[in-house]
């Protein structure tokens, strides 16, 4: 529901056959008269200031970028922007050749998945039994996950580590990717979902024969692939970038994950700043082109999950 | 959406947890409900979302504060309980005060900026200037990297004599700032980090809400003849507030939590002038192996945090 929030997305429907670039084109000239005016002057200043903004935001990437293309000799004098000696591919060369970098984008990407799939299944099928089913306890066990959102995890360091060493998870995936599946904000974002969705139309089915499985299965979830699809770019992008946990629980640079991996490294190249840009410019890619290619998907997704159902 | 979504379901839920013990047969003014009381796999379908809480952050919880009573240590497996020595040696502990000062002073540094900053960003682009796609891009592109990136391109930027900013100021003839080795700076220049790094997710949220301010209200208010700063805090501003107090909840006990960008960029130093309360933790536990010491002044954190959320809790339940 949430989703739908943004005005664009409804009257873009309502638009008829314009495309989609045009209508967005004629809302945003809109946007501009109803908030800042007419005045060119106004208009000149405030893209002034977001060129201006743009530039500092983008800054330290394109440094890097532009160091990770230098000799390593270079990298080293003092900043120019444009290499004298050239641009060259040896940085990539050395750190594609010689470190794990490769293993460890694999090793996160493996977690990222695994923990986006199960978050968002258990996530959803807890919502779905919270929403739509009744059981004994149901309120207490509602009550609890609530009240579980306050629980930071980062707390729960130390324990966690002594648990996990106990079942014997420390250096495996398992360990790195259970403890992060459990997310009650999800849960709580995907019941208020749920609510929405009536009640008679899982009557229907259920009078039709349909187990509950299939009903969560055929109807529930296609009806909300709009929170689902967001909910899960949030876990993902929080599984990837995750720091603390995996790297409390690697020791072992074969289960090290890339942000993990990378913090390792960074003392073992020593100066070598070049290199350092390049695993720096290989780690930031992904989810940087992921980005360039869903970029309104993932904006809704971000806001729709980041206020945390609030 | 909250309130209707709610009122949709509660008239259904409230009958049915009745009609789930006492009806038996099929009365055909509870159909709809009653076939939901039969529905007896709710259980199923919360049971492993329930074991992974249980498992993963539950027993954690109440081991952890078990911990906090004893002094277990990491490499041995056998530890004895203590009674609140733990706690008695972490309110003692200055290293205590000074780690959590660290993590307040950080918050307080990084949570205006980054609320302030992301509102400037929202109303600019909100504008509908065009180039839309280029400014999301590029404010909230630092958001997508990891700290451990975020860090290589910060040390980089700070790097003595040789990052840009201190061959900018030498441009200027300004003498090399200790932007991560001066006590004075590090945490200024950590801040700053964090703000480049991490201000595209509020900007996003206000970018969200800015959306949601129906057009015509700005349509009446042309009309009525008020122009684009009139409109601007009559309008605009005022109907960002219930976001901004939610903004600036979620902002806070983010910076509360700083380890990751703090611990990569300067390890706490220098002199331990930036080290923050979480990275206290993890020296006590996994570099002095002394966990049961570690866990009491997580609990002790946790305690302050959790005081922090219920006081934030109890106005807003009275508004509502």
């Amino acid at each position: 529901m949430a989703v739908e929030t943004l005005p664009r997305s409804l009257s873009a429907a309502a638009a008829g056959r314009r495309s989609a670039a045009q209508q967005a084109r004629a809302e945003n000239r809109t946007l501009t008269r109803l908030t800042i005016g007419p005045s060119p002057w106004v208009r000149a200043a405030a893209l002034g200031a977001l060129v201006v903004m743009a530039v500092l935001w983008l800054l330290p990437l394109a440094w890097g970028a532009v160091t990770s293309f230098k000799h390593e000799a270079e990298a080293a004098l003092p900043a120019s922007w444009w290499p004298a000696q050239g641009w060259t591919l040896d940085a990539y060369r050395q750190v594609l050749g010689n470190s794990e970098l490769l293993g460890w984008m694999w090793n996160s990407l493996v977690v990222a998945v695994l923990v986006t799939a199960l978050t968002v299944l258990i996530s959803a099928m807890a919502a779905f039994a919270f929403s739509q089913t009744v059981f004994k306890g149901r309120g207490l066990l509602q009550f609890l996950t609530v009240a579980s959102i306050m629980m930071p995890g980062q707390i729960l360091i130390v324990p966690l580590f002594k648990q996990m060493q106990a079942m014997g998870l420390v250096d495996t995936f398992a360990g790195i990717v259970l403890p992060q599946v459990v997310a009650p904000v999800m849960v709580f974002i995907l019941k208020r979902f749920f609510d929405a969705i009536p009640g008679e139309l899982l009557d229907a089915a259920r009078i039709d024969g349909a187990g509950t499985w299939r009903l969560f299965w055929t109807i529930v979830l296609p009806l909300s692939k709009s929170i689902l699809v967001a909910v899960a770019i949030f876990v993902f992008i929080g599984a990837w970038n995750n720091f603390l946990w995996p790297f409390i629980v690697t020791t072992d640079p074969q289960f090290m994950t890339l942000p993990v991996g990378l913090s390792t490294v960074k003392n073992a190249y020593g100066v070598q700043y070049a290199q350092n840009m390049a695993s720096a410019m290989i780690a930031a890619l992904p989810l940087l082109v992921v980005f360039m290619l869903f970029q309104r998907r993932i904006v809704q997704g971000v806001a729709t999950t980041g206020m945390g159902g609030q | 959406m909250t309130a209707s979504s709610t009122s949709l379901s509660a008239p259904v839920a409230r009958p049915s947890r009745r009609g789930a013990g006492s009806r038996t047969g099929t009365t055909a003014r509870a159909a709809s409900t009653s076939l939901r009381a039969r529905d007896r796999s709710g259980y199923l379908f919360v049971a492993p979302f329930a074991v992974a809480t249980g498992l993963f952050l539950v027993w954690p919880t109440i081991y952890g504060l078990w911990m906090s009573f004893t002094d277990q240590s990491l490499t041995a497996t056998a530890s004895s309980f203590i009674g609140f020595d733990n706690y008695a040696e972490a309110f003692s502990d200055p290293q205590v005060w000074t780690t959590l000062w660290h993590t307040v002073w950080f918050t307080i540094l990084s949570t205006v900026p980054l609320i302030v900053v992301a509102l400037v960003m929202a109303l600019l682009v909100h504008t509908g200037l065009p180039g839309q796609w280029v400014w999301r891009m590029s404010f909230f592109a630092p958001y997508l990297l990891t700290s451990a990136v975020v860090s290589s391109l910060a040390s980089w930027l700070f790097q003595p004599e040789i990052g840009l900013l201190d061959v900018w100021l030498a441009k200027l003839g300004l003498g090399p700032v200790g932007w991560l080795t001066d006590e004075n700076v590090a945490m200024f220049s950590i801040a700053f980090v964090t703000v480049w790094w991490t201000v595209g997710f509020n900007f996003l949220l206000y970018l969200a809400a800015l959306q949601g301010i129906p057009q015509q209200q700005y349509e009446a208010a042309t009309i009525d003849g008020a122009g684009g700063w009139r409109r601007l805090f009559s309008i605009t501003l005022p109907q960002l507030k219930t976001i901004t107090g939610v903004i600036v909840v979620l902002q806070l006990l983010a910076s509360l939590k700083v380890f990751d960008q703090i611990y990569l960029l300067t390890a706490g130093g220098p002199n331990g002038s930036t080290r923050p309360i979480l990275e206290y933790v993890y020296d006590m536990g996994f570099t002095n192996y002394r966990l049961g010491y570690a866990s009491a002044i997580s609990y002790v954190f946790f305690a302050l945090i959790l005081v922090f959320t219920l006081v934030r809790l109890l106005p807003t339940k009275k508004e509502a």
